[in-house]
């Protein structure tokens, strides 16, 4: 990753010492290991308040979680990232940043390419990128799974629906971690990588207006917006911000926990080679359990959220992580059950802001874990390396160094 | 033992498509994900596990089952 030197950061974080009052997301503490933290606020109160970010709430149960998402009437999208600035909204990137009634014809245009059956037609290309990663590193025995595996799965699969070059993937790379960490912290780094970004787009946005395909930045620009009117270039191009922002380290964040946690549990990798008809339930509960996204509200008006109030100006971390290892509504909440029957967990998102994008990513995961069993039956994390995390809105392996086949 | 009847709440459900992935005998989704209980929403004979098993994982509590 290039952490630009001219970039100008805000002061950094002095460090949690009480976590009920003051909780910060970016705190190294919360990177490496979240889950007892929440444990923690959620013992103390539904819903927690810090000064840090300007002002911002975090509901820490499922319940309060869901009253959140649900309630479009005092909770606005047009933030989803809680960052330590609040300049004027720009970017936008409908439907994410979208409220009522914006929000339906903006999502509607996004949702027929992202079907299952238009998954399905996408799978074959999914499974060929992820078998010819693997034949890159198989024959050494050991690789750095987030850096050769986990991470191009979803850039190439998206760059294959845009009808862009795969080999651009590691653009994209750079702009979101400029965009999602850097941008936290630094509003410059996040105005260089959308600038950059949306500089890329219109290039092709040019092109396919002189050469229409069927890929889907094509399929934008022949759709229709709810007054029968042709998209605007702004509004195809804060969408196209939005498929790669929201579709690219997100599933490479959820591709390398499920990795993970098979690279520490034999038992469930053997299960999953005995049963590979269980992998889909599986992929279910390690979203549940290692949920990568957390989203963000801003509150406009005062409200009460499962009893707490909650006033205006603040934003709200919206953790469907933290919703989903709540022990009221999933039994043995911090236990991964790759069987788990019962699973309505949030990790896409409750309500009208469900992630576009799910069948997309479930069906990468899928096919990723599938790929690598057949071919990388028996794996361990290597005791030599170090497993670091993702710091900020999405969670996930940022270095995981695993060994195989002759070191296995 | 008595039969059983599905309908999807079209007011809650949002597209995760977890009921089509769990028993796609039962659902089907239109053009932007959507889903929709097969026919009236009567479930044939054997499958009434598959009816609850996708009630209990939407997400958006958009499923009911009832029993005739």
């Amino acid at each position: 990753m290039s952490d630009s030197p001219s970039a100008s950061y805000l002061p950094e974080h002095p460090p949690v010492t009480d976590w009920v009052h003051d909780f910060d997301h970016t705190d190294p503490v919360w990177t490496d290991d979240p889950f007892p933290i929440w444990e923690t606020l959620r013992a103390a109160s539904p819903v927690v308040h810090t000064e840090r970010f300007l002002g911002c709430y975090m509901p820490t149960t499922y319940q309060a979680v869901k009253e959140i998402a649900y309630d479009t009437e005092h909770f606005s999208s047009r933030r989803v990232i809680v960052r330590d600035v609040r300049p004027e909204i720009s970017a936008r990137a409908p439907p994410i940043t979208s409220d009522p009634p914006e929000h339906k014809p903006a999502k509607q245009v996004l949702l027929p390419p992202f079907t299952p059956d238009a998954m399905k037609r996408l799978e074959p290309r999914v499974r060929a990128i992820c078998n010819e990663l693997i034949d890159e590193f198989i024959a050494d025995g050991h690789c750095d799974a987030a850096a050769r595996y986990t991470k191009h799965i979803p850039v190439r699969a998206i760059a294959h629906m845009l009808g862009i070059p795969e080999k651009d993937g590691d653009l994209f790379i750079k702009w979101i971690h400029q965009i999602l960490e850097l941008g936290i912290k630094s509003e410059e780094e996040m105005m260089n990588g959308v600038r950059e970004m949306t500089g890329y787009f219109k290039a092709h946005l040019e092109q396919r207006k002189l050469a229409p395909g069927e890929d889907l930045i094509s399929e934008l620009l022949r759709s229709k917006g709810p007054g029968g009117q042709p998209l605007t270039d702004e509004h195809v191009l804060g969408s196209l911000r939005l498929l790669l922002i929201a579709g690219i380290d997100t599933t490479w964040s959820a591709i390398g926990s499920s990795l993970w946690h098979l690279a520490r549990t034999p038992a469930d990798r053997e299960r999953l080679i005995a049963e590979p008809a269980l992998i889909p339930t599986a992929i279910e509960e390690f979203l549940r359990a290692y949920s990568p996204v957390t989203m963000a509200r801003e509150v406009m008006k005062e409200t009460t959220i499962s009893g707490c109030p909650v006033k205006a100006g603040n934003m709200v971390l919206l953790s469907f992580p933290a919703a989903n290892r709540d022990p009221a509504m999933f039994p043995d909440a911090d236990k991964v059950v790759i069987d788990r029957k019962e699973n309505r967990h949030a990790a896409f998102g409750l309500g009208i802001h469900r992630c576009v994008g799910s069948n997309l990513a479930r069906m990468e995961m899928q096919v990723a874990i599938e790929e690598w069993l057949k071919r990388i039956p028996d794996f361990r994390l290597d005791p030599a390396g170090k497993v670091t995390w993702s710091e900020g809105t999405v969670r996930g392996p940022r270095q995981l160094p695993v060994l195989f086949g002759k070191n296995a | 033992m008595s039969k059983l009847k599905i309908r999807v709440d079209q007011d809650k459900c949002q597209g995760h498509a977890r009921c089509k992935s769990l028993a796609p005998e039962l659902f089907e989704l239109d053009e932007y994900g959507n889903a929709h209980e097969v026919g009236d929403g009567t479930v044939p004979a054997g499958l009434e596990d598959k009816a609850w098993l996708a009630q209990s994982n939407c997400p958006e509590i958009a499923i009911e089952v009832t029993e005739e």
